[in-house]
């Protein structure tokens, strides 16, 4: 498509930090080691809910080998105030409690106190000696529960906050209510000719990264503080420290590790501070990590939720009305992106009359955090399923009842939001046209379902600095933290102003000290907005090469032309990139640019999928056969990380639809926090992922990119449940449709 | 504390002894005594596979086993996979099929694939599905990574 006069944007080069993957020399965060280094290792809450009345350290103090123990009280107090993070903003008082807590445990695995030893099993010893004295309160586990008026309430600080800014006057467990309106939702209903209402429930899921978080910190004896640790966004991680802290930023330097997966789930400090407090006290550097079952229990994940969606149709299948009611387990503290949920249920359409409820509520499960499309996949599951029975019911075709029905450019949101040029039709044709959905699917018990899904994608601002050298390559530096493969496609991006090749350019991410500011490594974001960072980069270097030649030739700046890597002047004179670069040193200062960006949001992005399924009716185990993924990415940088994330994104959301699930005993203890009982997808569970990738360019974008991580997760429950109703004729309205849930339908019908 | 014990094995070609606490994983004393920080811990039970190294030509989580119970064995981990002038033919598929997001998983994928394609050196893709089921990956969705072991054993193959 658009991608054709490029030369490197649409290739296929290796990353650049592939070698160092693959021979096991990238350094991870837990990979780090230092000179006199501690272990450290987290005290964590029995309890999912319970009052701390006393905590005696001075055993563990005197343990052989223990350096430091610290609890809440050595973190500041904090008033309420809310951060803003770049994609989302966090209360530093209940971000503080959440660190460690102080008066209350509000989840089991909450953390409580820490110590810092010779090595990680002193430590982990030593914190056995900690006694705590709890209180034990009654835990509520579930959204609706939490939401009455006796449930026990979390937080004496909690109000519910709706958009009128009205408040509830006693605590309690609802933080937020959000309220959005479009049309006349009454009467909209009364136009449609078939009205499906239905409720649908999801279980806690989480991000399920392979690397558990990490944190290694010296705070040096002149005051300042290093922090090691992989974090999708070390702005972030500094500007939550120097909250939490209350010192300057200027005090804290975080040096990125290589980031083994994040998902949303590696932008919220938890082990950060307490290695800084850790090493304060004992005077030496101290590398914190979490063991697995602390990653399930105190990190992640994305809320349970109950849904409620009601949808009419007129006779020709166009929607008339769409109202939500929207409930998310915020977990221990209020923060769900339950907002996002409510702005992304009813994205995918043109919506003429809608309404849409939604609360942030806590309940004691950890707090919860973005994933990869936050609330997105929760929305998409309730509302495509509604559409798929509309489509029964009208017995019209799911393709055509979203061609009719898409959301396209100028189409106004439920919550107000206006359209730009975007790529929901697109999608859903991409399928309509692809061997899968022409194919015919034969066999008992095997059904096809199609679904579709939207996010966001954010702007927010970057960074980046391109040094010239002699030999004609560009050094890159980055701030934003390379989760699946942008320092390729920030290169290739560089590589294309530049005119030179991919492998002429040798990004580097580096420390909150070594370039200017960049937000988080998330909201489909950094391919986009650090793109056009780098952009602005190229640009410049090629005004100053512009310049500087336009100087050696002794001609005016308007005579020479920059091209395909080539500066071209009057009289046929000519240089390539590289020998123009071997002149640098000789004619003039070093060439060395910054480029940074910060538009606030993009276009949108949208992603149809469609799947079969075969489904044992003895067992309710769902196989997928075939999967097909098709998805608006504007322009594709590296297709194959471009595929990758299409692939990734469907196999979450395939795990979130037919396995993944907390499990919770009735004291609130999550009873399956091992990768071996929490089952995401192996390569077993999975068939190949075939893609289709959509380019309907970004015109935000000087080559058109949309972002492509975030969309992919959002579709599949959706429309695997359609697909295993077509099965075997049950409609899964629970999250996750595991063997037991499904056989249980199954057996009831 | 019990005491220490002396372990003598070969890792990655080069006889090497070792000081270890009996209760010391394998895995611990390969990250945090000997530098090879390669292999890496994901859950420290098993289910994972990131930690995977070969014990005597055969894949195991090294999470699992005692680092006294190496004694005498030959241990490769993935610092010992590439030869001195390049990479392995799973490396070079590796990258070339973009298997890899983040790449926390994927030392624990290419020692558990060289096991599969030492064993079989031509499997089919559920052969290999199979065999790799023990390593999660969470960023790719697995596809390709299977494609990377295709092409790696055709490489081979030819050789």
């Amino acid at each position: 498509m658009a991608s054709t006069s490029y030369k490197v944007i649409g290739t296929r080069p290796i990353r650049h930090d592939g070698t160092d993957k693959v021979t096991g020399r990238a350094q991870f965060g837990a990979d780090i080691q230092l000179s006199g280094m501690l272990f450290g290792a987290i005290l964590r809450s029995p309890h999912a809910h319970a009052r701390i009345k006393s905590i005696d350290i001075s055993q563990a103090e005197s343990y052989p080998g223990v350096h430091a123990v610290v609890t809440g009280t050595d973190l500041p107090e904090q008033q309420q105030k809310v951060a803003h993070l770049g994609e989302g903003d966090v209360n530093l008082y209940h971000l503080s409690q959440n660190v460690l807590a102080r008066q209350k445990v509000l989840y089991k695995g909450h953390a409580v106190a820490a110590v810092a030893a010779d090595d990680i099993h002193i430590a982990q010893e030593a914190t056995q000696l900690i006694n705590v004295e709890y209180e034990v309160l009654p835990p509520v586990l579930d959204v609706l529960e939490a939401m009455q008026d006796e449930a026990p309430v979390l937080n004496d600080d909690v109000r519910t906050d709706s958009m009128a800014g009205e408040e509830s006057k006693d605590p309690t467990n609802v933080a937020k209510h959000y309220f959005y309106e479009k049309g006349n939702i009454e009467k909209g209903f009364e136009a449609a000719h078939v009205v499906i209402e239905r409720e649908y429930r999801t279980s806690t899921v989480h991000q399920g990264y392979i690397e558990p978080h990490n944190a290694t910190a010296l705070w040096n004896q002149d005051g300042q503080i290093t922090i090691w640790t992989s974090t999708q966004g070390s702005f972030m991680v500094r500007q939550q420290m120097a909250d939490l802290l209350k010192l300057p930023e200027s005090r804290i330097k975080v040096v990125p590790m290589e980031i083994g997966g994040g998902f949303g789930g590696k932008i919220s400090v938890y082990l950060q501070p307490v290695a800084a407090l850790l090493s304060k006290k004992s005077g030496r550097p101290v590398k914190l990590v979490m063991d697995r079952a602390s990653v399930f229990e105190a990190t992640g994940p994305t809320p349970g939720s109950y849904i409620r969606v009601k949808m009419g149709a007129d006779r020709e299948g166009k929607l008339t009305a769409a109202e939500a009611y929207v409930a998310f387990e915020a977990g221990g503290f209020p923060g769900s992106p339950v907002v996002c949920a409510c702005m992304c249920i009813f994205a995918c359409y043109d919506v003429p009359h809608g309404r849409i409820n939604g609360y942030d509520v806590c309940v004691n499960k950890p707090r919860s955090n973005a994933y990869r499309a936050p609330g997105s996949t929760h929305a998409a599951f309730a509302a495509e399923s509604v559409v798929d029975e509309i489509c029964e019911r009208l017995e019209m075709d799911p393709v055509e009842f979203r061609l009719k029905n898409a959301a396209q450019e100028g189409t106004r949101r439920v919550d107000g939001v206006q359209f730009a040029r975007i790529g929901m039709k697109e999608t859903v044709e991409a399928i309509r046209d692809s061997e899968h959905w022409k194919s015919s699917l034969e066999g008992k018990y095997r059904g096809r379902g199609i679904a579709s899904g939207f996010w966001f994608n954010v702007g927010l601002k970057s960074s980046v600095t391109a040094m010239l050298a002699a030999d004609g390559t560009v050094s890159l530096l980055e701030g934003s933290t390379d989760i699946g493969g942008t320092r390729a496609s920030l290169s290739m991006q560089l590589a294309e102003t530049l005119g030179i090749a991919a492998e002429d350019i040798k990004p580097a991410v580096v420390d909150t000290d070594s370039v200017g500011y960049n937000d988080v490594t998330g909201g489909s974001r950094v391919t986009f907005s650090t793109g056009i960072a780098v952009h602005n980069a190229g640009l410049e270097m090629r005004r100053q090469l512009i310049e500087r030649v336009a100087n050696i030739w002794e001609v005016k700046v308007e005579d020479v032309q920059y091209e395909d890597g080539k500066v071209r002047g009057p009289g046929g004179k000519e240089f390539t990139f590289r020998e123009l670069a071997a002149k640098i040193h000789a004619t003039g200062e070093p060439i060395t640019v910054k480029g940074t960006s910060g538009s606030e949001n993009q276009a949108g992005a949208f992603g149809t999928h469609c799947v079969d399924v075969e489904v044992d009716p003895e067992t309710g185990k769902v196989d997928v056969l075939r999967y097909t993924i098709a998805q608006d990415c504007g322009t594709a940088i590296h297709p194959a990380y471009v595929e990758g994330q299409m692939q990734g994104g469907a196999a979450q959301g395939i795990g979130w639809a037919l396995n993944e699930e907390y499990v919770y005993d009735e004291h609130g203890a999550m009873r399956n926090a091992t990768f071996l009982d929490y089952r995401i997808p192996t390569c077993c569970d999975l068939p190949m992922m075939d893609t289709i990738i959509v380019e309907v360019p970004d015109p935000q974008h000087p080559f058109g990119v949309r972002g492509v991580g975030e969309v992919p997760i959002a579709p599949p429950p959706a429309a695997l449940v359609a697909a295993i109703y077509q099965a075997v004729g049950v409609r899964m309205r629970e999250l996750p449709a595991s063997p037991p849930r499904l056989l249980h339908q199954i057996l009831q019908r | 504390m019990a005491k220490k014990r002396i372990v003598t094995t070969t890792i990655n070609g080069k006889e090497t002894q070792f000081l270890c606490q009996p209760r010391q994983t394998l895995l611990e004393i390969l990250r945090d005594d000997l530098a090879l920080t390669g292999s890496k811990e994901g859950c420290s039970n098993g289910n994972c596979g990131a930690c995977t190294v070969l014990c005597n030509g055969k894949a195991v989580n090294s999470c699992l086993i005692l680092a006294v119970e190496a004694e005498g064995a030959e241990i490769e981990t993935i610092e010992g996979v590439a030869p001195v002038d390049g990479l392995d033919s799973l490396q070079d598929a590796f990258l070339q099929q973009a298997a890899l997001q983040c790449g926390i998983c994927t030392p624990g994928f290419i020692m558990s694939a060289k096991a599969l394609l030492q064993e079989q050196p031509d499997p089919s893709e559920e052969d290999i599905r199979f065999n790799l089921a023990g390593n999660l990956c969470r960023c790719t969705g697995y596809d390709k990574i299977v494609r990377a072991v295709q092409d790696a054993a055709a490489a081979r193959q030819q050789v």
